[in-house]
């Protein structure tokens, strides 16, 4: 318990729960079931890509093409439903592989060629965004399937507020829960999660050990390229409505969050804890800044604000940290 | 950069010129259709170097055009002061927006400065928070509307000609030569250098980094106002959201140019190369009536190539100057 309070996470979430405390003050309505139920729903499409990116982060890579995968792998999806029909497994799948193709030929560039991430996958981005764009001529898909439309509105259970409408948990969080139940595993218990967190902390180290560092730099952007689908088929799922400019812009407001949530730019940290609490602290930001009535115009002013004073913060901690060890080892020296 | 890279660029440069021309003599070749472009290049060339500095130090600068905006904002806010005016603003007005956009754009340099300098936050973090702060200010301050109506000495800036040059290329070309000089000529840009190929190496030799990084986003910032007057100007106003879309033009232009993400390397002179080329090859798509998108498309597509290509001519040389040793 002492350890899990010097922790980065441990400080994300005595954040969350004072603003909590503060916004419930204002606002009662901020903490009932009912908002919360509607934070995890609205929230799924980022918190999928958030998994995503972490895996991404650890391994000391990043990617900026994410938006733009997300929304190839939801046209494709949607125009394929609509054309040829289907169910929701099949066009969850054909997302999914969307994403992993596209994934996966980031990955190829960036562990064969070795161009820096940053770099491929700006240029990827452009690259898939500019000919889904073509393609489409931007055209927005209203029309989706009955099943998709009915899929959507399913409650794993329901309650009746005081006011006698129903609210629930939604089936499209489980998507979110499964996904970072199974992120957890991968990550805590198997020799292909340590191998992400080597190649991330000293990837030359990592290739000495025997880590398949090609391989398991093609899987993290694979793994980023599939959850990319999933939140495509998420977004879908949630505004029932397909338009190609929907998603790209917010790339980095999902890698903020990661990062608040103490994943590392610089590769070998980071928890799946950490990131959820990263999520939860945008929607709780966004979330409170409409219960406590801020003008709109004010949101990212207080975004900005959250995003530097955390990661100032976080920084300044670490910096402490670092000088406290040089000392220490001085003391041993003279001892 | 090496010459080698210089010469790749050129001939690159050459390729989509000549490209341009077979596909469409008549308009391409027009002096109207070259006036545009060099009307068209010097903001995104002006903000790519503002990036290109950074990006030298192996950082990057994702604030720049959120700044920029707000340095056009500033000056188009003091512009339209209803006392004086808008269109007869006086002289004295004008160079009071001009250093009140000039200072709003060092502040949020100076904010980056610190925050990576002194703290130790990583730069994309601090710049993609000053970036949404700086926008949401921006917002704040216009509540969205488009502030417009300048004196004709502000609208110079972007459209007017001297010497039957365009100014914004006159201007652009002075601070492209004032970047050289002081990357290749000075103490500071030296230590940026250094800094970017190795920080512990410069830290060891008593180079002061903390003051290198944050006189790198001071600059970084104080182009990012440059080029805010010259949008503004073009534009003949002013907006929340302007120029969104040059961001990752300007990563692109620098990465072309041979600007290496991870800092040490690259040239003023790559750089301009690279943003004449991605110049011709937007105008040159434009007058085909080519979607913007299949541009955008396009120019994803060129710089992948151009690191392929740069990864099998390394492996070559490589290979030779094994066989020759």
């Amino acid at each position: 318990m002492k350890r899990f309070m010097k922790t980065h996470e441990f400080h994300v979430l005595v954040v969350i729960l004072i603003l909590s405390a503060a916004i419930t003050v204002v606002n009662p309505n901020f903490l009932t079931l009912e908002n919360g139920f509607d934070l995890l729903k609205s929230y799924s499409f980022m918190g999928v890509l958030a998994i995503g990116i972490l895996f991404v982060l650890i391994s000391g890579g990043i990617d900026i093409s994410f938006a733009a995968t997300a929304t190839v792998a939801e046209y494709v999806m949607a125009v394929v439903s609509i054309k040829l029909g289907g169910n929701m497994i099949t066009s969850l799948l054909l997302a999914t592989l969307v994403g992993l193709l596209l994934g996966a030929f980031n990955g190829f560039l960036i562990s064969k060629f070795k161009i820096a991430p940053i770099i491929t996958t700006i240029a990827t981005m452009n690259f898939y965004y500019g000919i889904l764009t073509v393609i489409t001529g931007g055209k927005w898909i209203y029309a989706l399937p009955e099943w998709f439309r009915a899929f959507a509105d399913i409650r794993v259970f329901t309650l009746v507020s005081r006011a006698g409408t129903p609210y629930g948990l939604s089936v499209i969080t489980l998507f979110w829960a499964v996904i970072t139940v199974l992120a957890f595993f991968l990550l805590r218990y198997t020799i292909l999660g340590r191998g992400i967190y080597a190649i991330g902390g000293d990837i030359g180290s990592a290739e000495r050990v025997g880590f398949p560092v090609r391989r398991l730099q093609i899987f993290v952007y694979s793994f980023m390229g599939m959850m990319a689908g999933i939140a495509g088929v998420i977004q879908a799922l949630l505004v029932q409505t397909v338009a190609p400019n929907s998603i790209v812009g917010k790339e980095l407001d999902v890698i903020a969050a990661v990062v608040l949530g103490g994943a590392s730019l610089s590769g070998g940290f980071g928890s799946v804890g950490g990131t959820l609490l990263g999520v939860f602290l945008i929607a709780v930001v966004k979330n409170g800044m409409t219960l406590v009535k801020i003008p709109a115009v004010w949101y990212d002013v207080f975004i900005g604000a959250v995003i530097l004073i955390s990661v100032g913060f976080t920084s300044w901690q670490g910096k402490k940290g670092y000088h406290q060890a040089v000392i220490d080892i001085e003391k041993e020296e003279a001892a | 950069m090496k010459r080698k890279e210089l010469r790749v660029l050129t001939i690159i440069m050459v390729l989509s010129f000549v490209f341009m021309t077979v596909l469409n003599p008549r308009d391409f070749l027009r002096a109207g259709n070259f006036q545009g472009m060099a009307f068209q290049l010097p903001e995104l060339g002006v903000l790519s170097l503002a990036m290109m500095i950074v990006m030298l130090t192996g950082g990057i600068n994702l604030s720049i055009i959120a700044t920029a905006d707000l340095a056009g904002i500033v000056a188009a806010m003091i512009l339209t002061i209803p006392k004086f005016g808008g269109v007869q603003a006086p002289g004295w007005l004008v160079m009071v927006a001009l250093l009140g956009a000039i200072a709003a754009a060092l502040l949020v340099g100076l904010l980056n400065g610190v925050l990576i300098a002194y703290i130790g936050v990583a730069p994309i973090l601090t710049t993609l928070g000053t970036m949404t702060l700086v926008n949401g200010i921006t917002i704040v301050l216009t509540k969205g509307y488009v502030i417009s109506g300048f004196p004709p000495a502000v609208r110079f800036i972007g459209n007017g000609m001297l010497l039957g040059i365009p100014f914004p290329l006159l201007l652009f070309g002075m601070l492209a030569v004032i970047m050289a000089i002081f990357l290749n000529r000075t103490p500071t840009g030296f230590n940026i250098y250094m800094y970017g190929s190795n920080d512990v190496a410069t830290h060891f030799y008593g180079g002061n980094n903390a003051g290198i990084i944050l006189r790198t986003y001071l600059v970084s910032g104080l182009l990012s106002g440059f080029a805010a007057l010259i949008m503004i100007s073009r534009f003949n106003s002013a907006k929340a959201g302007y120029g969104a879309s040059y961001l990752l033009v300007t990563i692109l232009a620098a990465v072309l140019g041979g600007v290496s993400s991870e800092g040490g390397f690259g040239r003023v002179s790559g750089l301009i190369l690279s943003l004449v080329t991605l110049q011709i090859i937007s105008s040159g798509l434009n007058l085909l009536r080519v979607s913007s998108f299949m541009t955008i498309a396009i120019w994803g597509f060129v710089m992948i190539l151009v690191m392929v290509v740069n990864y099998y001519s390394d492996k070559r040389r490589e290979r030779l100057l094994r066989t020759q040793g």
